[in-house]
């Protein structure tokens, strides 16, 4: 059993989108989460379905929000401070430091991440790659174990298969009501998915279809 | 935000003239954009905080879609698409154009004092 598990992603809504099941799987065998996340997604574009939030006000949302979603989920939140969108222009190696400092304090035996280059977002893979050297700095006695998500649409080709595949389906409804914790969210990134299908109805049902499994690659260091 | 009010925004725009205010200017069509859609591109820009001095401010539209542009000495700054409104704070003009899905894809801000970072 593990120990403690570090997830780090950069926006709000990653973890519920990304890993929600996983967490919630860990949270039922006892194991403490805890989600360290890097932004607040300032500058989504998503502001609601109707719009109900604008630029100036989107971050105090979210944070709102990922902190609802913190409690469904039943782990600890910790907010990094960094600006969404900046990641990959800060120093890797700042950051790298910032996360290690905090993963020696909380010493966990597991950390989630993103898989870097093969995330989407840049923010993805720059935290990814940071979280990837903060542990790779550590004491190798001490180190975690890593897992990294990919989600491009290549990336079975490009890496192979992933080697932890969690079916997450019979937790799905707690994912579900993690992700709309993020009103300001959840709606557009949904629908994001189907372009040509115009407006879709049922968004759990399209949720399941690509979120009920979540794959991770074990990072080799 | 509302929908653009022509004559009220200008009149706030007027208030900024020939003072040092803050712009937020971008646009964006979102970080997956290219990843839901082979065929589209990734394109954004976004400026927060520059500290400008307009001595002309305009708003044009056709009561949907709203452009505005502003003249400096040196320089312009137009935004395009933009379609609501809204004071923020007591005196921060916020302008952004939403596509039909509510998404932001545009936006011209301005204020006397910085926004938050």
């Amino acid at each position: 059993m593990e120990k403690h598990v570090v997830v780090i992603y950069p926006h709000p809504d990653d973890e519920s989108f990304g890993a929600a099941g996983t967490i919630i799987q860990f949270r039922e065998q006892g194991v403490p989460v805890t989600y360290l996340c890097g932004t607040l997604g300032e500058m989504g574009r998503n502001m609601g379905n109707p719009t109900f939030a604008n630029r100036e006000t989107l971050p105090e949302i979210r944070k709102k929000e990922i902190t609802e979603a913190s409690k469904v989920l039943d782990m600890e939140l910790r907010l990094l401070g960094y600006r969404d969108k900046t990641l990959e222009y800060e120093d890797r190696n700042e950051v790298a430091n910032h996360l290690k400092e905090i993963l020696e304090e909380i010493q966990p035996s597991l950390v989630i991440t993103h898989y870097p280059e093969h995330a989407v977002h840049p923010d993805h893979n720059a935290l990814g790659a940071a979280a990837i050297e903060a542990v790779r700095l550590m004491n190798p006695e001490n180190r975690p174990t890593v897992w990294a998500q990919a989600i491009t649409n290549t990336h079975v080709e490009d890496l192979g298969k992933p080697e932890v595949i969690n079916d997450i389906r019979e937790n799905f409804d707690r994912k579900m009501d993690a992700i709309l914790c993020h009103q300001s969210q959840a709606s557009g990134v949904i629908r994001n998915w189907n372009q040509s299908d115009g407006v879709a109805d049922d968004l759990k049902e399209q949720a399941m279809e690509r979120l009920g499994v979540e794959a991770f690659y074990i990072w080799k260091y | 935000m509302k929908p653009i009010e022509l004559d009220k925004v200008q009149e706030k725009l007027e208030s900024f003239v020939g003072k040092d205010v803050y712009i937020h200017l971008e646009t964006t069509n979102g970080a997956y954009a290219s990843h839901v859609n082979e065929k589209a591109y990734n394109v954004g820009v976004y400026i927060r905080n520059a500290n400008v001095r307009f001595n002309q401010a305009k708003i044009v539209g056709d009561g949907r879609s709203y452009r505005a542009g502003l003249k400096m000495d040196i320089g312009w700054i137009y935004a395009e698409g933009l379609t609501d409104w809204t004071i923020h704070e007591g005196e921060k003009l916020l302008m952004a154009g939403h596509d039909r899905e509510g998404r932001l894809m545009v936006a011209l801000q301005i204020s006397e004092t910085p926004f938050n970072y």
